[in-house]
């Protein structure tokens, strides 16, 4: 593999690194009493709100249907998933350093199926969240479920919700996108003294 | 052609003022039937295009906050212009069973004086803090009259944070005026009063008004950054009544001005007493150099009782702290420190034009307006142009400080203000308008009735250097036939005129709370984004918070039982309580653990005989509550909070004194109860 190939998929590695400076998914409700919006933000380690007290505040609203608080400690996949994140950067450097197009390959691939299988999970608990209400809930509307939509908007009683990806999700984008470009851009063929040849100038 | 009003004017000797002033009402009526511009025509005066000038549309915000002082009532309210909208009643000097401000245990400090608790007071002038002249919007400090206080609203929660008593003064209505960087806030005594130099008054007879009375000016150190205030110092002036200060900008920044009336020092009957003398004085007080003489040991000390109350912003509580001295300065000790300008007659506003330089003086009774010159004081101190002295401080010659007179202005001159564009416009309280007058060759250009009987006008900003001069509000005493009757009394009136072109023209009235003495208006973007939108319940420090439920309980302490509740929506902890007895006092401390705007919680009981309490986001508040008999009290959120703010209540079951209920509490499933200390 050339130089600059490397060096990409050493980009597309730390780009994952987004995960942890931006949300990877937001969820804006919206409501005549709530001009301002209120805004669930979910990261790869924790669960925030645009401000301090958003994830209060969607929990006082919440308990009015049955639904279950919201806490960060409610997820496990929320201790697990940045070991998963940071293995993944890991071994990406690590193919960059070994250079065979074929481990790219399989690192991309491993990379969207944790994607994907990410995307699951979260449907998951929002359909978790959404169906399983209290049985003494406060407001009961007769066959109302409220499980917000994993992309796009929907209207929940007089909510109208929104989900989007957050600037977190770029990340694996980018990486998946990068590295399927060098394994697609880069010649079947390397030579293999180009492998040994030591880089201690890569990154 | 000459209306019958002029023509009294121009026939009316000074001598016959009084009369007409008598006559004031009835001359009203004159006006009226006829017909002519200064009269009440209400059509007339109203502008074809008002409606659109002063309408906000539904969820737009006004473009200025006005503050105006309610008198009688104690409170501020604020409106926002020019739409006239009732924004907020701030409590200041009175219990508001509305918020529990003076009930809740945390308030009833703020309203703790040398007298005991005084719960209301008389509101007059409120006055916005500034910085380099202009309104800066941090605070706004008001006076009360009655026991004479001086507070401060912090416009971040709209909420009074501060008040203190004056000692030596009586009748606080010479106040407050804040220097042009908040350095001081200065307060002058109203009436004079016999001090006993212990810092209260002494028992005189009456007779000798002329010999012991004597007035106080206080000078109240206000903290940049804080805005905390501390007494520095007081003068101990002659015993005239103080009516009005303000003080000077630009090349006048280091004094400020007093009304005086009652130079004749009468100490009866004062309506005739105190209206002889054809001129009282102005007084020119430079407060740099009485700062200075103070700081460098001129001032003396005299015990003092007198007490302060702060608002603590972490723990949400007011302490009283009582301050036992106070220094003062005599002004015969201190060369240059203060002059007397002869008024005519019985002054009441004195304002200073935007550039300094001008400092308008409106006698109540006086047939003009003099105007004096700021450069021509100064000269005149130079070349002694004194015209004897009165106690130890120099007069100086009316003639030698005057710039000029303004005539014929209209009956009942009683306050100024400024549109920044060489304009002056002062109200007449006997003749019900607003005279327009040029600073430039001090002719009357333009006058607007009003409805009726002015007091006070305000320009925003119309007293810094750069007033914001499209809109006047003008607060009249009477309403008579302007809105529906309810009854004897009415509803006092704020008129919006605007005054952005060359002829003033009637915008708005609005109905206002109580009587408006004086107000002060704010561009709304000073102030607005600082608003605090809910107190961080991570950093309250009460004493008896509770941050989550599971910090909610009851304890006992010999027959006190404190409540450590919590309230969110749509519940309170606890919402069961047992344990209770008759007598017992207990406190409901409780915690609102909102952390959203607009989510206060109310909490009211069956039977208290205080009021309830409004606990605002993040906030704790206590109301105290002492049963009378046995039997089961409901107790409830009195802010609609929610879908399910009805159901947010519960019950405090009272046994009789003695029994052996032990103390429980819970919020659904019962916990165990908490152990009862002895
Ligand atoms: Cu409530």
């Amino acid at each position: 593999m050339k130089t600059s190939s490397r060096v990409l998929m050493v980009v597309a590695a730390l780009s994952l690194g987004l995960l942890f400076l931006f949300p990877m998914w937001k969820i804006y409700l919206k409501a005549p009493q709530y001009p301002e919006g209120l805004e669930m933000h979910i990261w790869v380690n924790k669960i925030s709100g645009n401000t301090e007290s958003s994830l209060q505040n969607f929990n006082i609203l919440n308990h009015y249907i049955g639904m279950e608080p919201i806490h960060a400690e409610s997820f496990k996949e929320l201790t697990i998933m940045p070991y998963l994140v940071i293995g993944f950067i890991v071994t990406g450097v690590l193919v960059a350093f070994i250079g065979r197009r074929r481990l790219v390959l399989a690192w991309s691939a491993l990379l969207m199926l944790g994607g994907a299988v990410g995307l699951l999970d979260f449907y998951l608990w929002l359909e978790k969240f959404g169906t399983n209400l209290s049985p003494t809930a406060p407001i009961k509307v007769p066959g109302m479920t409220y499980v917000p939509p994993l992309l796009g908007s929907k209207t929940l009683l007089n909510f109208d919700a929104l989900s989007l990806p957050g600037w977190g999700s770029l990340g694996v984008f980018l990486a998946v996108v990068i590295s399927l470009l060098i394994y697609f851009l880069t010649p079947k063929m390397a030579k293999p003294q180009e492998i040994l040849r030591p880089k201690p100038t890569l990154v | 052609m000459e209306t019958i009003l002029n023509k009294l004017r121009k026939a009316a000797p000074a001598a016959a003022l009084l009369l007409t002033v008598a006559a004031g009402t009835a001359l009203q009526g004159c006006q009226k039937t006829n017909g002519n511009d200064a009269t009440g025509a209400t059509a007339s005066a109203l502008s074809s295009d008002a409606a659109s000038q002063v309408y906000v549309a539904p969820g737009k915000h006004d473009e200025l906050y006005s503050f105006l002082s309610g008198g009688f009532n104690g409170q501020v309210s604020v409106y926002g212009l020019p739409s006239g909208r009732l924004l907020k009643i701030i409590p200041v000097f009175s219990q508001h069973a509305e918020n529990g401000y003076g009930y809740s245990e945390e308030s009833k400090a703020m309203l703790q004086t040398s007298h005991g608790f005084v719960p209301w007071d008389d509101l007059h002038h409120p006055k916005l803090s500034r910085s380099k002249g202009m309104t800066d919007g941090r605070w706004l400090f008001v006076n009360g009259n009655n026991t004479p206080r001086v507070a401060r609203i912090d416009l971040t929660t709209f909420e009074t944070v501060e008040i203190m008593e004056l000692p030596n003064s009586a009748g606080n209505h010479c106040s407050p005026y804040p220097t042009n960087n908040n350095e001081y806030v200065i307060a002058g005594t109203r009436f004079s009063v016999p001090l006993d130099m212990k810092g209260g008054t002494g028992d005189v007879s009456l007779d000798s008004y002329k010999d012991t009375f004597r007035g106080s000016i206080s000078f109240i150190k206000v903290d940049q950054e804080k805005g905390d205030m501390d007494l520095d110092f007081q003068i101990l002036v002659p015993g005239f009544d103080y009516d009005l200060a303000n003080g000077g900008k630009g090349p006048s920044e280091d004094w400020v001005f007093f009304t005086t009336y009652n130079s004749e020092k009468a100490g009866t009957l004062k309506e005739v007493g105190a209206s002889q003398n054809d001129k009282d004085y102005l007084a020119a007080v430079n407060w740099k150099l009485a700062a200075k003489y103070a700081k460098e040991g001129k001032a003396r000390e005299m015990p003092a009782n007198y007490y302060h109350n702060k608002m603590d912003k972490g723990t949400h509580t007011a302490k009283s702290t009582v301050k036992k001295k106070v220094r003062y300065l005599l002004p015969e000790d201190c060369p240059g420190l203060m002059y007397l300008l002869p008024a005519p007659k019985s002054p009441h506003g004195i304002d200073v034009d935007p550039s300094g330089e001008f400092m308008v003086v409106s006698g109540k009774l006086a047939s003009a307006i003099p105007v004096f010159s700021f450069s021509k004081m100064q000269e005149a101190i130079k070349n002694k142009q004194f015209d004897g002295e009165k106690n130890g401080i120099p007069v100086l010659k009316y003639e030698s400080v005057l710039a000029a007179e303004v005539k014929e202005p209209g009956l009942g001159p009683l306050h100024t203000e400024f549109d920044g564009k060489g304009n002056a416009y002062t109200s007449m309280f006997v003749s019900s308008e607003i005279v327009k007058w040029k600073l430039k060759d001090f002719k009357v250009v333009d006058r607007i009735p009003v409805y009726y009987s002015v007091g006070h006008l305000m320009i925003p900003g119309g007293d810094t250097k750069e007033p914001y001069g499209k809109y006047l509000v003008a607060m009249n005493k009477i309403t008579k036939d302007r809105y529906l009757p309810t009854g004897p009394e009415l509803a006092h009136a704020a008129q919006l005129i605007d005054i952005s072109g060359e002829k003033m023209k009637l915008l708005l009235d609005f109905p206002t709370v109580a009587e408006p003495h004086y107000a002060q208006a704010i561009k709304a973007d000073l102030v607005a984004p600082k608003s605090v939108k809910f107190h961080k319940l991570d950093e309250n420090k009460h004493a008896y918070v509770a941050k989550k439920e599971s910090d909610a309980s009851v304890t006992r302490q010999g027959n006190v039982v404190r409540v450590k509740m919590t309230a969110i929506r749509s519940h309170m902890t606890p919402d069961n309580i047992e344990g209770v007895q008759v007598g017992d006092t207990v406190y409901f401390h409780v915690t609102n653990l909102e952390q959203d705007w607009d989510v206060p919680h109310g909490f009211a009981i069956m039977g208290a005989n205080n009021a309830e309490t409004l606990i605002m986001p993040g906030a704790t508040q206590t109301l105290k509550w002492v049963p009378k008999k046995a039997g089961v009290f409901p107790f409830y959120c009195t802010d609609f909070c929610s879908a399910l703010h009805q159901e947010m209540q519960g019950y405090l079951r009272v046994s009789p004194k003695g029994s052996n209920v032990p103390i429980s509490f819970s919020t659904g499933k019962k916990k165990a109860a908490s152990v009862a200390l002895k």
